[in-house]
């Protein structure tokens, strides 16, 4: 036996609600999907995983528009998250976005363009090295990841790349809740004539410097891309740098 | 073996019924010379074959003047036979009230009469028709079997016009997709909405401009309130005598689109959007859950840029 996972399951289980505990397994895909082996190969080698219903990946299950599915992952209920990939397993470019909560919870929304029906899932890896896998199909009529974005119609977001919006809720239900709209085409590159072109690395830090989160994004993000977090508390501006795969750096501050 | 005979033959007759292709279009008389053929308030199907549209035709003194021609090349032969079932009159002109496919895909049963439309509703047809007619052979399956697009050669502009003996008064909108054809027809008072106005069915989004649609939706309202008004005729759903769709469809987008403000001011995220429930006054309208469902994905961005300060 490479790893004493099945004790350390018996004992995760031991901890869960009923219902969650029955759900969690060490190997048989709860999505059974095809390209299951070969992406727990490129993504989790080596290491253990845990199909795990703690870890939470919303989206619709049938998407009306490919090139913006929205994804929500919510990992909170597990202690000890260092990094979250989200992959989607039979698009083009499979990998979606890595993301790296540091001060802030392991939650992030975001919306991402399929190019065809497929699983979407979070892998998150805790302080333990396991991976806990959470995910759910998605259903589309597809071509997102082959149709032009919107961008490449006009001119205008060459002069507003890397433009930033964003707000922060301190009150109502949604407090502590930050979201980001951020001016970007995400090309892929599997366009004729259109050369990938997409944001690479977005942090997100506090008034102090403290780093909320590290998000590492790919091809497959939705143009102009929104992001929602979560902050344990909302305590002042939030500062966002980041850059694109081009060089192009953005940095602004979003108020509280 | 007799009842295995027996079983076959009810199998037999079990698949003849899902298959032989027949809308079953049965002509509604509107006024006098006028006519409708009323689809169902659902989504396309594989059963309905994307029957879930109105269409109509007016009998004029020299021909008959057909408006919308239905979802696929099968419909539009099979109304072409219910009108000469009708009247004798050749086919004078056809008219597409809007760029969408459940309303011109039956043009090309109409390949040797005139088609027309607004200029901008021949330039979505050009653009988006292919794709269109894709989507509709994926959801509605083989009843859309041969079908192609076929344009419209003829450009409509705003205004009273004489259609084979006919006057018709064109009124050129916009909202529900960038060119939206209303047709007065005064001679009978029927006032021909196409997607404007919905009844009895939740109002598509996919090219909608709700402030510009609320609009069209006052103009429209104003055409019931002239002397003469006797039938509007909705794009979906039955016809009536009165206003009524046109302030159920203001209903619902006036809602659907405070709903998304409010939505995107209160921080939440698209999925958030999605789960929520309606409110109790459209939960049991037609299809209003799915429709609601692509509208978010249609009108929430926009919403979530306003709310999140970004430059239109």
């Amino acid at each position: 036996m490479k790893y004493p996972l099945t004790i350390a399951a018996i004992a995760l289980a031991a901890l869960m609600p009923p219902a969650e505990a029955a759900a969690l397994r060490e190997n048989g895909d709860p999505l059974a999907s095809a390209r299951w082996s070969e992406m727990q190969k490129a993504f989790l080698a080596g290491a253990p995983v845990l199909f795990d219903p703690r870890v939470k990946v919303v989206a619709p299950s049938t998407a009306e528009n490919p090139m913006q599915v929205p994804v929500t992952v919510d990992a909170t209920a597990l202690a000890g998250v260092v990094e979250v990939v989200v992959f989607a397993d039979f698009n083009p470019i499979v990998q979606v976005l890595r993301f790296f909560p540091e001060d802030a919870p392991a939650f992030l929304g975001f919306r991402v363009k399929l190019q065809q029906s497929t699983p979407v899932r979070a892998a998150v890896r805790t302080a333990d090295g396991v991976w806990h896998v959470g995910g759910t199909w998605v259903n589309t009529v597809g071509g997102g990841c082959t149709a032009p974005s919107a961008a490449g119609g006009s001119k205008e977001w060459q002069q507003r790349l890397n433009e930033v919006s964003g707000r922060q809720w301190s009150e109502g239900p949604n407090a502590g809740r930050l979201r980001m709209r951020i001016v970007h085409p995400m090309d892929t590159g599997l366009v004729a004539g259109t050369p990938a072109f997409f944001l690479e690395e977005i942090n997100f830090a506090d008034a102090a410097g403290k780093r909320l989160m590290r998000v590492q994004t790919y091809e497959p993000v939705s143009e102009n891309p929104v992001f929602t977090l979560q902050r344990t508390s909302a305590d002042g501006p939030v500062e966002a740098t980041g850059r694109d795969n081009n060089g192009n750096a953005f940095k602004a501050r979003i108020a509280q | 073996m007799k009842r295995l005979l027996c079983a076959l033959l009810m199998l037999f007759a079990g698949q003849l019924g899902a298959v032989d292709f027949d809308y079953r279009l049965s002509a509604v008389q509107l006024a006098t010379d006028v006519y409708a053929f009323i689809g169902k308030t659902e989504d396309f199907t594989t059963d309905n074959g994307g029957n879930i549209v109105n269409t109509a035709f007016i009998v004029a003194p020299q021909g008959v003047i057909v408006i919308d021609t239905g979802p696929s090349l099968r419909y539009g032969q099979q109304m072409r036979r219910a009108i000469a079932a009708i009247t004798a009159k050749p086919i004078a002109l056809v008219i597409n009230t809007h760029h969408h496919p459940d309303h011109f895909l039956g043009n090309q049963a109409f390949a040797d009469v005139p088609i027309a439309a607004l200029a901008e509703t021949r330039n979505g047809i050009a653009a988006d028709g292919n794709a269109f007619a894709e989507n509709l052979f994926r959801m509605s399956g083989d009843w859309m079997k041969g079908t192609e697009v076929q344009l419209p050669g003829k450009t409509l502009n705003a205004g009273v016009v004489d259609v084979a003996g006919r006057s018709l008064r064109l009124v050129a909108l916009d909202g529900h997709t960038g060119a939206d054809l209303v047709i007065v027809d005064a001679t009978s008072g029927v006032v021909f909405a196409g997607d404007l106005a919905f009844n009895g069915r939740a109002p598509t989004t996919p090219h909608a401009d709700v402030a510009h649609w609320l609009k069209a939706l006052d103009q429209l309202e104003a055409l019931t309130r002239e002397a003469g008004f006797k039938v509007l005729l909705p794009g979906h759903g039955a016809p009536t005598g009165d206003a009524a769709p046109i302030r159920q469809t203001r209903a619902w987008l006036t809602w659907l689109s405070a709903a998304m403000r409010d939505a995107a001011k209160a921080g939440l995220d698209m999925n958030d959007v999605l789960a929520r429930p309606l409110p109790a006054e459209f939960a049991n309208l037609p299809v209003a859950a799915s429709e609601y469902r692509r509208s978010v994905g249609h009108l929430f961005p926009a919403a979530e840029r306003e709310a999140l300060g970004a430059k239109p």
